[in-house]
């Protein structure tokens, strides 16, 4: 069984422009002492979905299940919803200035989050705050202990959040963008740093990142998500090797270095819809290259495809569709032909009229 | 470098420059360039206190029609640097000879035409835009400053200029909240263009950008380049963004260039060990790259520029590190067996498939330690 296993997830929020549909029916799960990269952009839904499970989103209407070692997630009372945040799920966040207190020093912080859950003296807990603070490579941790947050350089920060967030050996770490505001080097310290507290603590990790890099480097499996919804999922070599979504396929052209590209870029047009109005259909019909007219009408389901084992896509395109080389997308471009009618041509006229779409002009 | 792919709009009035004359020599020359920020105490009487050496004695070539990768760290002056070629920040020290002429003491006057000729394009799309102003008027205030064009013919230029950077000439009248993120950068790239420059200096175009929409942009600088024979000088932290886009990159560590070569070979064989821990701790989008390379980690953080060590100011942390390193700075020169244009300034270059060693003990050796001793937070386990 899984240690977590979400289904169905939703969740939304009511502004005064519209209801933000920030998620819209995602599922997966997390394997004990497995790492799960969830890849997306902006306002993919990637962040509100792991701060819905902790009930981290006052003001959201969030639906659906989430059962973590047989609790339900969604339906705790937030007192026994304390309990798990924290001592079995521990988050840390892409800032660590803003979610460190800035009035209160490093140490104190740490003792607190230790004595909110565990019976431990206050000299106890900070003596542990000072060996956590080692542990992490915080130069001078008894010193450290009395510094204010912004007495310390970034990459400090960040390790004191993830000392923080050990310090009571969860099961599951959410990382939500751990390294993004960080230098490469500093970057590596510290998914080292993980990667050695995930195979000694045998923790579970939901890395949450925009950068294919990263993923690369530490997932195990990876979920894609676009404009609120899982797209493409797999280990992490399908993923980059044989990814059947068009998404997926068009993230790896238009990175540099990555794996399948080579020689120009190819960029994926226009930007990331709104949540607000999200495309009819698929939502990604109107960046999508291969685009059919039954994407414009029918939201494609999750399904199984040929990848590779639990290899699952939401996209019309037939199972087999998979692969990063000329040869593949030439077969997707092949079963395309002739699915394509009056909803693409409108499409195509709309946006030839507006030009609207920053990416356009490249397309 | 450019490939002619996707073509950009083809522009009407803004024809591309003469080709350089083949021995015209660098386009922009920097000399033992050096920027001190002064630090001051006291209310009355500002006394220096210390200063930041953000840039401490770069000295660099740019070819005519050439991408310079500019790569370092938070704090290493790659910023600061961008600053003082466009003379944003007046030197401390040393020289900038652009297109064959010293502009480092010229008044703002005299630095006026040679402006015309070197841009900046910025990180932030959201910060370099003024809010309040349409982007007609953004685009075509370097026309309105140097007197260029005014009235009908602004406008028109302007919106050939959009064209040019694929956005829409129809939103000549609205404001920068109503693009995208890419899309201001192409605003960003459209008002850097105006004036037709020679040299853009881009610090860090693309690093604010979604990923889907990096590529946009990366594509429409190379297309720009080779449409209007412009030279890049190119900062970004992303090691791939600049292996991609750059001919030559140049590796700056607290304030100094390390290591300096053509792309291919300074990414195939790194001979500064900064270099070499820079490029291992990238992490490439592709799997068995990613997992299969040998991570050389960085332990410790940047020193602080204004006090830096002595010697090699990346001794600290270096894992070659010989007692011959905090005494003697080491000069950047061609290392024995490297090609002409390869510079490294190091005492003990990394050999060519040498494999370097972390200076202190691996991180996941210490949390091994840290479970075994078992501190006593393990309460309620089965």
């Amino acid at each position: 069984m899984s240690l977590l296993s979400v289904r169905d997830l939703t969740v939304s929020f009511p502004t005064s422009d519209g209801v933000v549909r920030a998620v819209r029916g995602l599922s997966f799960d997390v394997e004990a002492g497995q790492t799960l990269g969830i890849v997306g952009e902006t306002g993919s839904g990637k962040s509100v979905s792991a701060l819905s499970l902790l009930g981290l989103n006052p003001g959201a209407d969030v639906s659906g299940s989430a059962v973590f070692e047989g609790k339900e997630l969604l339906s705790l009372r937030p007192e026994q919803l304390r309990e798990v945040r924290g001592a079995e799920i521990a988050m840390i966040f892409q800032d660590p200035l803003s979610s460190l207190h800035p009035y209160y020093r490093v140490g104190w912080q740490i003792c607190e989050a230790i004595r909110t859950h565990r019976r431990a003296s206050r000299a106890e807990a900070m003596r542990q705050a000072v060996e956590l603070l080692r542990l992490v490579s915080i130069p001078q941790p008894e010193r450290r202990v009395q510094a204010f947050p912004h007495e310390l350089s970034g990459g400090m920060r960040q390790r004191a959040m993830i000392a923080m967030a050990l310090a009571l050996r969860p099961k599951l770490l959410i990382a939500d963008e751990p390294t993004t505001a960080l230098d490469a080097t500093v970057q590596a310290q510290l998914m080292e740093l993980l990667g050695g507290m995930q195979r000694e603590l045998g923790m579970a990790m939901i890395v949450i990142t925009h950068d294919l890099g990263l993923v690369a480097t530490v997932a195990d499996s990876v979920l894609v998500m676009y404009a609120g919804r899982g797209a493409e999922r797999a280990d992490y070599r399908t993923i980059f090797h044989s990814p059947h979504h068009p998404y997926t396929r068009g993230l790896l052209a238009s990175i540099p270095g990555a794996a399948g590209s080579g020689g120009r870029l190819v960029p994926i047009v226009g930007q990331p819809p709104s949540l607000i109005r999200i495309p009819s259909g698929c939502a990604f019909h109107p960046r999508c290259p291969f685009a059919m007219d039954v994407c414009v009408r029918d939201q494609p389901a999750f399904v199984p495809v040929s990848g590779g084992e639990g290899h699952l896509s939401a996209c019309w395109l037939p199972p087999d569709a998979v692969g990063v080389d000329p040869a593949s997308d030439g077969a997707r471009r092949r079963f395309v032909e002739g699915r394509r009618g009056p909803a693409i041509a409108r499409l195509r006229s709309a946006i030839s009229g507006a030009r609207a779409g920053g990416g356009v002009a490249n397309g | 470098m450019v490939d002619a792919g996707v073509p950009v709009t083809p522009a009407r009035d803004l024809q591309p420059l003469p080709a350089p004359l083949p021995d015209a020599g660098p386009l922009l020359r920097l000399e033992n360039v050096v920027k001190h920020f002064p630090i001051k105490r006291g209310i009355f009487f500002k006394r220096q206190v210390g200063r930041v050496q953000a840039v401490e004695g770069v000295s660099l070539e740019v070819r005519r029609g050439e991408t310079v990768g500019l790569v370092g760290e938070t704090g290493c002056g790659k910023s600061t640097l961008a600053r003082c070629i466009t003379r944003l920040h007046p030197l401390t020290a040393g020289r900038v000879v652009f297109d064959g002429v010293d502009i480092t003491q010229l008044s703002a006057s005299q630095l006026r035409p040679y402006r015309r000729r070197m841009q900046m394009i910025f990180q932030d799309p959201f910060g370099s835009l003024n809010p309040r102003r349409r982007v007609g008027s953004i685009i075509g205030d370097p026309l309105a400053i140097h007197g260029i064009a005014d009235g009908p013919e602004r406008k028109r230029q302007v919106q050939e200029l959009m064209e040019v950077v694929g956005l829409n000439p129809e939103h000549y009248n609205r404001f920068p909240s109503e693009f995208s993120g890419g899309q201001r950068q192409r605003i960003g790239v459209a008002r850097a263009l105006a004036l037709r420059p020679s040299l853009i200096v881009c610090d860090e175009p693309v690093s604010a950008l979604d990923v889907s929409v990096q590529a946009q942009i990366i594509n429409l600088l190379e297309d720009l380049q080779g449409e209007f024979g412009l030279t890049y000088v190119f900062i970004a932290h992303d090691l791939a963004v600049v292996e991609h886009v750059s001919d030559r990159v140049a590796v700056m560590y607290l304030g100094k260039i390390v290591e300096m070569a053509e792309t291919a070979e300074l990414f195939g064989s790194p001979r500064h060990p900064y270099t070499a821990a820079l490029l291992s701790a990238s992490m490439v989008a592709d799997p068995e790259k990613a997992r299969s390379s040998h991570r050389v980690v960085l332990y410790g953080d940047v020193p602080s520029p204004i006090n830096p060590p002595s010697g090699c100011r990346f001794h600290t942390r270096c894992p070659k590190a010989q007692p011959l390193c905090s005494v003697e700075e080491p000069p950047l020169r061609v290392q024995p067996g490297d090609p002409g244009g390869h510079l490294t300034a190091c005492h003990f270059p990394v050999a060519p498939g040498e494999r370097l060693v972390g200076a202190e003990p691996a991180i996941s050796a210490a949390v091994t330690e840290y479970v075994a001793s078992s501190p006593g937070a393990e309460e309620g386990t089965p």
